[in-house]
């Protein structure tokens, strides 16, 4: 089995000058090179300030962290590491082909391995072929985070960080970002880090769930939900054992608060 | 009171419309009034002006324009360079912005004698106080705008890796490019103004001087003529700059 991230008494937050803010205190945690976790928990619970530590956004306080078996730095100079944001971070000058290009366009310098232009490919797969020339602003909330999400995907990351891409969606194309989401990680095997503050995202997408608590961020309980799925983390909304996945979490959560 | 927007052609029709009625009552209600010619002239009068003394307008249009218009790239250059300056170094920001902010807060009409003692009487002092006026606001307005990116956007670039070139070429001044044209759209005012104010004070050339002479000789009708130049100047440097902003800003 290989590993994507190895945590081990992770601790993670901000210096703002001599002050030190812990928002991640001892986190262990293993993750499989292919897997789907989803990171669950209220706000402040660290879940966003992990994904930064991974991908190199933010160092941590202290522990140990490695990604692909590497420091996070270099994984992320090798661009290894897909990131979307929970607001599209589209650029509203760029059309939509040129925001997914923006991997192919900067950062050259430090790339050490070659990225091809698969921007036809990926709009393709995202269903934006016939958006290429629009801009941002006349695409509506899912179309801006399809967008986000094929341009996170042109450099191949082994790696795709997911902070509430889908948080500020309605409920229905939300799900119907979900099942896309779903296809596309059965279709390219990255391992996919998707962070949400639903809890029903949280079951329906991940084979595994890891849900933080707040003050501190800290690991509050993890559920393998693979033996209540079926082949390649399929499952209904409505399928009982899911549904009782749900509440156990709901439970959980409430307790913690 | 009804709100509901006219219908298109009258929304085209309308300003005409407007224009044209205060240019009637201006024309024969004010004489009416017992106004007399000589402190406010008709519109046809001005318009005699520019029939009979178009060579006189046009050899004082001249030196305006150009003092106007290298005022307006000079000072927005500086301005612009002096933001990237201060957005890369917060040091050099903290040390001179209060300076700036200090030079700023005397008022153009005090400051323009000094430029003149330095700057001789030429068309450089005039130059370099439409410079002055313009500088400021677009400075201000520069470095907010390319500090408006926002922490996502920056962190996106860190992912990929960016240099700061980089960085600083797609992201922070694209981002800025609003903020700066509407600096812009002030300053082709206020370049303007700056280019009179500076022929007010010692210069027998130009719209600016030719305004002090017109005033002194009772000559209304040609001093309401400098002032619809010098506004139609304004206006021609404002169409460019909004000519420009639409080429560059697509969204």
């Amino acid at each position: 089995m290989q590993i994507a991230i190895e945590a081990q008494a992770l601790d993670a937050g901000y210096r703002s000058g001599d002050r030190t803010v812990k928002v991640l205190s001892g986190l262990d945690l293993t993750v499989e090179a292919g897997a789907l976790l989803t990171i669950l928990g209220p706000s402040g619970c660290g879940k966003s300030t992990f994904l930064r530590v991974v991908a190199d956004l933010l160092d941590s306080l202290g522990g140990q962290i490695s990604v692909l078996g590497e420091a996070p730095s270099a994984v992320r100079s090798r661009r290894d590491v897909g990131f979307v944001f929970q607001d599209s971070t589209l650029l509203p000058w760029r059309s939509v082909r040129d925001n997914v290009r923006l991997p192919l366009i900067v950062g050259q310098a430090s790339l050490t391995r070659r990225i091809e232009d698969r921007t036809d490919e990926l709009l393709d797969m995202m269903g934006l072929s016939d958006l290429g020339g629009r801009f941002p602003h006349q695409l509506s909330g899912g179309q801006r985070q399809r967008v986000a999400i094929a341009r996170a995907l042109l450099g191949e990351p082994r790696l795709l960080l997911m902070d509430e891409p889908f948080g500020a969606l309605d409920e229905i194309t939300r799900d119907r970002l979900n099942d896309e989401l779903l296809n596309l990680w059965r279709r390219t095997g990255a391992t996919i880090l998707f962070v949400t503050h639903s809890i029903a995202e949280a079951v329906y997408l991940g084979e595994r769930v890891l849900v933080l608590a707040a003050n501190p961020g800290r690991l509050l309980l993890e559920r393998d939900l693979r033996p209540i799925k079926q082949e390649g983390n399929r499952c209904r909304r409505e399928d009982p054992e899911i549904v009782a996945a749900m509440a156990a979490m709901r439970a959980a959560l409430e307790i913690a608060s | 009171m009804n709100r509901t927007a006219p219908p298109p052609l009258a929304e085209a029709l309308l300003p005409v419309f407007g224009i044209a009625s205060i240019l009637l009552a201006w024309q024969f209600l004010l004489p009416l009034a017992g106004v007399p010619a000589y402190i406010v002239p008709t519109p046809t009068a001005i318009a005699t002006v520019f029939q009979r003394q178009w060579p006189l307008l046009m050899s004082n249009l001249t030196p305006t324009v150009i003092e106007a218009l290298a005022g307006f790239v000079i000072g927005n250059t500086a301005a612009v360079l002096m933001a990237i300056a201060f957005v890369h170094s917060r040091l050099l920001q903290a040390a001179y912005f209060p300076v700036v902010l200090f030079f700023n807060t005397i008022p153009i009409l005090a400051l323009s004698p000094v430029i003149i003692l330095i700057f001789g009487l030429g068309m450089t002092p005039k130059i370099v106080i439409a410079a002055v006026i313009c500088f400021f606001p677009t400075l201000v307005n520069m470095i907010r705008g390319l500090d408006s990116a926002s922490a996502n956007e920056h962190e996106l670039f860190r992912v990929l890796s960016s240099s700061k070139w980089e960085v600083f070429w797609r992201l922070r001044f694209p981002r800025a490019l609003p903020m700066l044209f509407s600096s812009l759209r002030i300053a082709s005012a206020t370049a303007v103004i700056g280019a009179i104010v500076g022929e007010w004070i010692g210069s027998d050339k130009g719209l600016g001087a030719l305004i002090i002479q017109a005033t002194f000789n009772y000559q209304s009708d040609r001093l309401y003529a400098a002032i619809v130049l010098s506004s139609s100047l304004s206006i021609a440097i404002f169409a460019i700059v909004v000519l420009l902003e639409k080429r560059l800003i697509r969204y």
